[in-house]
């Protein structure tokens, strides 16, 4: 995993958990790697992995069953959730960048629409 | 968490020239601290202070509520830039010396650390690449079990793959019960082994605090939050 920098590190693991729910890597009762696994396998200092398993626990993600671990909490509407909540971030920053660019709403939806029609094809 | 380590109005001259300039600051037991700076800032010389090598003209440090002195040098484990070690003595000897010099040095994680650094015992100094030297050393220092490791430029002058198993040591030891000092100016490979940030310029801080509130409120890795920084004041 490569972390870009302007990002509170702990958001960007935070993301990476919720993409791994997503995408169906993680599911429901699974459980995650520890603290110090998931330090060492990205290279951060384990506070920072601990702060962002402290705020998905906070958010209802996870949860802690004392001397077992991290899992992910069996909720069948959690992943709606987070796809919405992951979603509104991605678009958030992608229309940021392009209102910065000095694109406008028309052809900000123009150009979307366009790309996934190349997709589709 | 409670303070390891407190830093008050600080001052370390060398002739007139002002090394270490009225710093203050303190650092949490379990923290690592990145101290950032260009080269002459003051970065080894505050840590040649903290570890008892130099002493202070003015102000004070302590370590776990001890003044710097005989009993803070057993808590403290210091990482020079330039290798203490005899060059005519292989791995092995080095790994005695220590054992005679240091109560707290333990061979079993020393051997834990070797193997993982990939260095075999019967390697001589002399022989051996800056790198290799490097995560020698790194492996002796933290074989010790001491409070506060002081890290001199753990990655200068040592190649990408090294400094990534560098790294990667330093996470894997760390514990709760230390904390650990980086000086670097190599910021982008090691920034995301910090939890607080501290600059120096001149002797002085100039910018500091918690890493991830750094890069939120600047919108900037740490990386380019030092260079924009120092771009401003060089």
């Amino acid at each position: 995993m490569q972390f870009t920098g302007s990002i509170p590190i702990y958001e960007q693991i935070m993301r990476y958990i919720k993409k791994e729910i997503i995408t169906g890597e993680l599911n429901g009762e699974d459980k995650i790697p520890s603290v110090r696994d998931l330090a060492d396998r990205l290279s951060v200092n384990p506070n920072t992995v601990s702060r962002a398993y402290q705020e998905l626990e906070r958010e209802g993600l996870t949860e802690t069953r004392r001397g077992m671990g991290t899992y992910i909490v069996g909720d069948k509407t959690m992943k709606d959730r987070i796809k919405k909540e992951l979603s509104q971030d991605l678009v958030l920053d992608f229309v940021e960048e392009m209102k910065a660019s000095g694109f406008t709403a028309e052809e900000i939806i123009g150009f979307v629409s366009e790309r996934l029609e190349k997709e589709t094809l | 968490m409670k303070n390891l380590l407190e830093v008050q109005n600080l001052t370390k001259k060398y002739g007139s020239k002002i090394a270490v300039d009225d710093v203050s600051f303190t650092l949490e037991q379990g923290k690592i601290l990145g101290l950032l700076g260009p080269n002459g800032s003051g970065k080894t010389t505050l840590l040649k202070v903290l570890a008892g090598i130099q002493h202070p003209n003015a102000g004070t440090a302590h370590i776990l509520g001890n003044s710097i002195g005989v009993e803070t040098k057993g808590q403290t484990a210091f990482l020079s830039d330039v290798n203490p070690l005899f060059t005519s003595m292989k791995v092995d000897d080095a790994i005695d010396f220590y054992a005679d010099f240091f109560t707290d040095f333990d061979k079993v994680k020393c051997d834990e650390l070797l193997d993982f650094m990939k260095l075999s015992k019967n390697h001589r100094i002399k022989a051996m690449s800056k790198g290799m030297i490097e995560k020698l050393n790194l492996s002796l220092i933290f074989a010790r079990r001491a409070r506060l490791f002081l890290l001199d430029e753990p990655l200068g002058g040592v190649d990408p793959v090294a400094r990534e198993r560098i790294v990667t040591t330093i996470i894997k030891t760390y514990s709760e019960d230390s904390s650990i000092i980086i000086s670097s100016h190599l910021v982008h490979d090691v920034e995301n082994t910090f939890d607080e940030v501290l600059m120096l310029h001149e002797g002085k801080i100039i910018l500091s605090g918690d890493a991830e509130d750094l890069r939120s409120s600047h919108g900037l890795s740490i990386n380019d939050l030092f260079v924009k920084t120092f771009q401003e004041l060089l």
